[in-house]
């Protein structure tokens, strides 16, 4: 168990040193002053998508960064979310904040009855098992009338903004914080998490799981915890990006480009590294909307060209991700024995 | 429901599944081989699709006498997948060699995206047409024909992998790559043979498909998830498994659309392969 955990324990991917936090509590002030200077609304729309995306890749990061099983399946937890608070508030009229906790339930409970069968196994049966669900969601939801079918379900508008419908129509601002505290929470928490019990026994597993499951460490269970953590950080922000847009629908919300996208931006900033999602889409996001307001709508297909290549080139050239180009010092732990 | 339908659906569960049977001998052969999972395997379907139909479009070539070329072409792009991105990515870890031929798959549909636009096609007057009517039961000719070329071809699959030099060297390569190459079997020669049979399979199954089978750029998805699936039930590596494997999901599927719905196909597959991960994770004659 010592070798495995301290092998671990030593990794220095996922510590963090003073300076650097340092730097992100200054950068955390940066962000939450950036909509009192008045931004434009593209760029506060620009700052939002990355907060989100920044929250999903981090999601994906979890359960292939921390316990190495790829999900390729994984914009199903993101639909998920975005539908459970979208028909409780349409149908019922219930509050999108509790429809954004029933979403994480929702979506934990998926997980749990997905990783339960397939984590026991070798990951390419998990891969598969994760690429077909991905693909069904979207088709159950294109065929079933209560949510609206393929056409999906439009939120109403309140008359004004309300912080209990969760809809601002003046400003984009209180959006901006919203997305901004999710994405702080959660990286405070995967952070907390990556260095907790919990988070060496994933990275043993990941690492050999042969070694951890001969010192006690049950393999499966962890998996089934890193995928259920991942489903839950995964849901509120289809809830929130369903407020934010205002519709659901099975295209968009189970779009399988968001399960590419979270793989993508994880894969090219760093797979593991709990900076590496960031880093991806600090990257990917602006130049993908830039390129949308440039090059105009395409159809889709010149960009996902780029995403495809981009992928086999880190894999071949840099599996470690972009962050490994950062210089060792700034990723490595203090030494504080 | 009378019997004729049935006995309709069972024909053609099986024709179809036919084909899934030697698409998934493909994957399966590249993943007994390297421990590599063809995430890309629809993609390459999709190209040996539109490679047929180009060479009809183009040359004139009935997609029955472009099936050599289809082959060559597919055995081709098999090999310069192995030298262009396989062969970097032998040694790496399974997250990222599944990432890579994601990746793969993610460029070859956007490209074809580009290249082709996703309108659909289809071969306009091919030269098998027509169905036969046999007791009540009617048999599309093209699907007849590509059922059994691909039977025929799964068969050859199977005599060179267990009969042939090569395909013993392949079979030793699979078993243990240190100790074939110390007999002198170079695995990396092994390994682009591997990947130039493996799509060389899709080769057979697209260009006869191009007979009858729309031609789009995401035709190749639903294919690849049945192959997946076939390749779990089958047991991973074996190729003998594909064919018992391919045959039960063409009748699921089929048995399946006709008696329940014919828009949640995909869930009985899905439904099947949860089945076989729960209780017999080796799949049928799986050598895991």
């Amino acid at each position: 168990m010592e070798t495995v955990l301290d092998h671990a324990r030593q990794e220095p991917v996922w510590n963090t040193n003073k300076k650097v936090i340092v730097a992100l509590v200054a950068l955390t002030l940066g962000l939450i002053v950036f909509p009192l200077f008045g931004p434009s609304p593209f760029y506060l729309h620009l700052m939002i998508l990355i907060f989100m995306y920044a929250v999903m890749s981090q999601s994906w990061n979890v359960i292939a960064g921390l316990s190495g099983q790829i999900s390729l399946g994984h914009g199903a937890f993101f639909g998920i979310g975005a539908y459970t608070s979208s028909v409780l508030y349409v149908q019922y009229g219930i509050t999108p904040w509790l429809g954004i906790l029933l979403g994480m339930v929702f979506a934990a409970l998926v997980a749990i009855a997905i990783g339960i069968p397939m984590l026991r196994l070798s990951g390419h049966y998990f891969a598969i098992a994760t690429l077909l669900i991905g693909i069904s969601f979207q088709v159950v939801f294109q065929r079933w009338e209560m949510v609206g079918a393929a056409s999906g379900l439009w939120i109403p508008l309140t008359e004004e903004s309300s912080w209990l419908a969760l809809q601002f129509h003046d400003s984009k601002a209180p959006y901006y914080y919203i997305f901004l505290a999710f994405f702080a929470v959660t990286y405070l928490l995967v952070w907390r998490l990556s260095n907790s019990k919990i988070g060496f026994r994933l990275r043993a597993v990941r690492d050999d799981y042969q070694a951890a499951s001969s010192l006690g460490i049950d393999v499966s269970r962890y998996k089934i915890i890193a995928y259920v953590i991942s489903a839950i950080i995964m849901a509120p922000m289809g809830s929130l990006f369903a407020q934010y847009i205002l519709i659901v629908d099975p295209d968009r919300m189970f779009n399988l480009e968001i399960s590419i996208l979270v793989l993508l931006m994880t894969v090219l900033g760093g797979i593991g590294n709990i900076w590496g999602p960031l880093v991806g889409v600090a990257i990917l996001i602006p130049i993908s909307e830039y390129t949308r307001i440039y090059l105009g709508g395409t159809g889709g297909a010149v960009d996902l060209i780029f995403y495809g290549l981009i992928l086999m080139l880190i894999c071949v050239f840099r599996p470690a991700g972009l962050i490994s180009f950062l210089p060792k010092h700034l990723l490595e732990r203090e030494k504080h024995r | 429901m009378s019997f004729e339908i049935i006995a309709q659906a069972i024909v053609s569960g099986l024709m179809t599944g036919l084909i899934y049977a030697l698409i998934a001998a493909g994957l399966s052969l590249i993943f007994g081989l390297m421990n590599i999972v063809n995430f890309a395997h629809g993609e390459h379907l999709m190209v040996s699709m539109f490679a047929s139909f180009w060479l009809w479009a183009l040359l004139g070539l009935d997609p029955v006498f472009s099936i050599p070329i289809t082959i060559l072409l597919m055995a081709l792009c098999g090999v310069l997948t192995h030298y262009f991105l396989i062969r970097f990515i032998l040694k790496a870890k399974m997250l990222i060699q599944i990432c890579a031929t994601f990746g793969l798959s993610i460029f070859i549909r956007a490209l074809a995206q580009f290249l082709w636009t996703p309108d659909f096609r289809n071969v306009d007057q091919p030269l098998l047409e027509g169905r036969i009517e046999i007791a009540n039961v009617f048999i599309g000719q093209p699907q007849f024909f590509a059922s059994l070329v691909c039977l025929a071809a799964f068969v050859m699959l199977y005599l060179f992998v267990t009969r042939t030099e090569t395909g013993l060297a392949l079979q030793a390569t699979a078993q243990d790559r240190e100790a074939a190459e110390i007999l002198g079997i170079p695995s990396n020669k092994m390994f682009a043979i591997g990947w130039g049979i493996g799509l060389g399979c899709v080769g057979v199954a697209g260009g006869m498909m191009t007979n009858y089978f729309f031609i789009f750029t995401d035709v190749g998805v639903n294919f690849a998830l049945f192959a997946f699936v076939a390749v779990a039930l089958g047991g991973f590596g074996s190729i003998i498994g594909c064919l018992y494997a391919g045959i039960i999901i063409g009748l699921v599927e089929s048995l399946g659309g006709l008696l329940i719905d014919p828009s949640f196909k995909l869930l009985y597959v899905f439904a099947i392969y949860l089945l076989v991960v729960i209780y017999k994770p080796q799949g049928l004659f799986g050598r895991y």
